[in-house]
């Protein structure tokens, strides 16, 4: 005899990555040391506290490491081509505005090949997140310069160190209309969570910049330490949101905030054109 | 008297294939401005809020193509159009729905090239982009009216045939059908024969995205409804998943690139003229066609046997149709709006069979019935000699 289950929906499971991954595609392909797990598994800590179910959630990524990563997630995933994720995904929200869609890309991928795509969504203001996983270079095809890389900074293509000025993605997406914008540092793994659960949560087009660390790569070239100190440096590179306000002087005015760095309330797109839509066809006020 | 309601308009090549579209079922387009296009997307903004469809702008050629997919794969029949140019960026996601098998519908409303060439002006140069255009081997389909009516029906038929095989159809046609204004008869809703992509069944512990059954078309998933499918350009086996064995790879991609071969019958058409006893065949299509047909009509009463052979469907090409067509023939002439690319399809078809004549205009005017009368006298004095 079946007998249902009774859940007490009082009681929530507690987070268990496991339920939220594709056991069968493990052992997974990042490098040891690799900041990209982590923001996985923050994103995913995140969508099991808003009670996202994973049939209701779609992922989209591009091409790179970060891209990589969408496949391991048990949900709607879609690997697409490189620096186009946000465009796949724009179709799939307008066309599916039920899902929970979300955008997994690299610093490469939406800064570089796809920064056209990454000014309009934002300027669009879809219900979409967008988490870009940013460690400073093309780890995929060998470590090549990226948008992000720092000055001086040695990779493959900047053999004498990287001489072009680095983006600013966050203040990029916050001009071009996001009406989210965070960063977070993936030692700060609980407050990651909550971030990228405030941006979904977010009815409009957020934006996070994850801060991630290729140690295989671009740290072993840049004599950057293993990951645990890779990361420890990121610690001391930034400043939290509530640190400014704890301290009237911060001690290092040039670190990078992270934490939430802005927020508007714009009408999100999908809801504007459905009026648009009900108003031409005459139904509703 | 009650009389059938025939809704008949008069329409531009491009107002009637937005018509089309909806008339299929397609609910949503994303697109970029681009001549001789751009009323296509300029009537889809105005249609689709009337049936709850989405219309969206994109930002480019590129980002059109992949919303377009995206929308597919959420469930709804999508399309973009475009001309030469945004054809050109359209390849590399049109790549993507070839290899992930995501139903989608591609405009591509040729003019003038290469490059910016003649925004204004026709051609017929993107008949090898539209077979080869993306990298790697991959299946398509491609379609071209030579008339309004036909630009209607036959973007209808590109929804039907992208659902049921899972393949990215292109339709061509050139600046001036686009164009053109002629009176369509429009299809009532109740005749419309609307295919739906088959749906994944069964438990989803047991789904394979990419396992088929005899027909070699996988059956696709929804979102939302319990099967969650992971979709790569990767090359990927039947799970979904990417594989680089050589066996799976070799399995999944010869299914991939052969799965329109036992229904070539329901995708090749062709419509052909006075072909039983021609001495001459005239190989044409989209509007150099309708200058054939009246070029025939001449030739015929000149007593030149000359014949007409359409493909409606380009690609794949109706191979033995046209191999049965040419075999009574001496002579096959192969006009285009281009400097010689269908002909190259066709001297391998019937190059051993009969002389393959061409003409070919690149100067932006369109093929004229005098043109190919002219070159019909040529070809019947020469084979007379």
């Amino acid at each position: 005899m079946d007998q249902a289950v009774v859940e007490n929906p009082a009681v929530k499971a507690p987070f268990d990555i496991r339920d939220y991954l594709r056991l069968e595609l493990m052992p997974h392909f990042m490098c040891p040391g690799c900041g990209h797990g982590i923001a996985l598994r923050s994103l995913l800590w995140a969508v099991h506290e808003l009670d996202i179910r994973k049939d209701d959630l779609a992922v989209v990524s591009g091409i790179g490491c970060s891209g990589r990563t969408a496949a391991y997630i048990d949900a709607t995933t879609m690997h697409v081509t490189h620096g186009r994720p946000l465009a796949f995904a724009t179709g799939l929200k307008l066309a599916r505005p039920d899902l929970t869609v979300l955008v997994i890309t690299g610093d490469g991928d939406c800064l570089s090949i796809g920064g056209n795509h990454l000014i309009h969504a934002c300027r669009r203001n879809l219900d979409i997140t967008c988490m870009m996983l940013n460690n400073e270079v093309y780890g995929m095809t060998g470590g090549q310069v990226s948008p992000t890389t720092r000055i001086d900074r040695f990779t493959t293509t900047t053999p004498n160190g990287n001489q072009e000025p680095s983006f600013d993605a966050c203040k990029l997406a916050e001009a071009a209309g996001a009406s989210l914008v965070g960063r977070e540092i993936t030692l700060q793994t609980p407050a990651l969570k909550n971030l990228l659960k405030e941006a979904i949560a977010h009815k409009g087009f957020s934006f996070v910049e994850v801060m991630s660390d290729c140690t295989e790569i671009y740290g072993r070239k840049n004599e950057l330490g293993n990951s645990a100190e890779m990361v420890l440096s990121q610690k001391a590179s930034t400043r939290s949101e509530g640190y400014g306000n704890a301290v009237d002087q911060p001690f290092r005015p040039n670190a990078l905030e992270t934490g939430v760095l802005a927020r508007s309330e714009r009408p999100e797109y999908g809801d504007v054109w459905r009026r648009h839509v009900d108003q031409l066809q005459g139904k509703g006020a | 008297m009650d009389q059938a309601v025939i809704d008949t308009q008069l329409l531009q090549g491009n107002h009637a294939c937005a018509l089309g579209a909806i008339a299929a079922g397609c609910r949503f387009f994303a697109g970029y401005p681009i001549t001789p296009s751009s009323e296509i997307a300029e009537r889809m903004a105005k249609e689709l809020p009337r049936v709850d469809g989405v219309f969206v702008q994109m930002e480019d050629e590129i980002a059109s193509m992949g919303a377009v997919i995206g929308a597919a794969t959420g469930g709804v029949k999508s399309m973009t159009a475009t001309s030469g140019p945004g054809f050109s960026l359209k390849q590399e996601n049109l790549g993507y729905a070839a290899a992930t098998e995501i139903p989608c519908v591609v405009i591509n409303v040729m003019r003038g090239g290469p490059s910016t060439g003649m925004p204004t002006r026709p051609s017929q140069g993107d008949v090898m982009q539209a077979r080869w255009g993306t990298h790697g081997d991959h299946p398509i389909i491609a379609l071209t009216p030579d008339s309004v009516q036909e630009i209607y029906e036959q973007t209808a038929r590109a929804f039907n045939l992208s659902e049921r095989y899972r393949v990215p159809v292109v339709v061509l046609f050139d600046e001036v059908i686009g164009h053109l204004t002629e009176s369509v008869q429009l299809i009532p809703r109740e005749e419309l024969t609307s295919v739906e992509r088959k749906p994944a069944s069964g438990p989803a512990k047991d789904y394979l995205p990419y396992a088929v059954d005899d027909d070699q078309v996988p059956a696709m998933a929804r979102p939302g409804e319990g099967y969650r499918v992971h979709t790569t350009g990767l090359t990927h086996a039947e799970s979904g998943y990417p594989t680089q064995d050589p066996a799976t790879v070799e399995r999944v991609t010869r299914r991939l690139l052969h799965k329109l071969d036992a229904h070539a019958e329901n995708i090749e058409l062709v419509e052909m003229i006075d072909c039983d006893d021609a001495e001459i065949l005239i190989v044409a299509y989209g509007i150099t066609a309708r200058a054939a047909r009246a070029a025939l009509k001449r030739a015929r009463e000149r007593d030149i046997k000359a014949g007409l052979f359409r493909p409606v469907t380009l690609w794949p090409f109706p191979e033995q149709s046209l191999l049965d067509a040419c075999a009574r023939t001496e002579t096959v002439l192969v006009p285009e709006m281009n400097a010689g690319q269908l002909c190259l399809e066709v001297e391998r078809i019937c190059g051993r069979n009969a002389t393959v004549a061409r003409l070919n205009r690149i100067d932006g005017e369109p093929i004229s019935p005098g043109d190919i009368a002219e070159r019909l006298g040529e070809l019947h004095g020469s084979s007379r000699r």
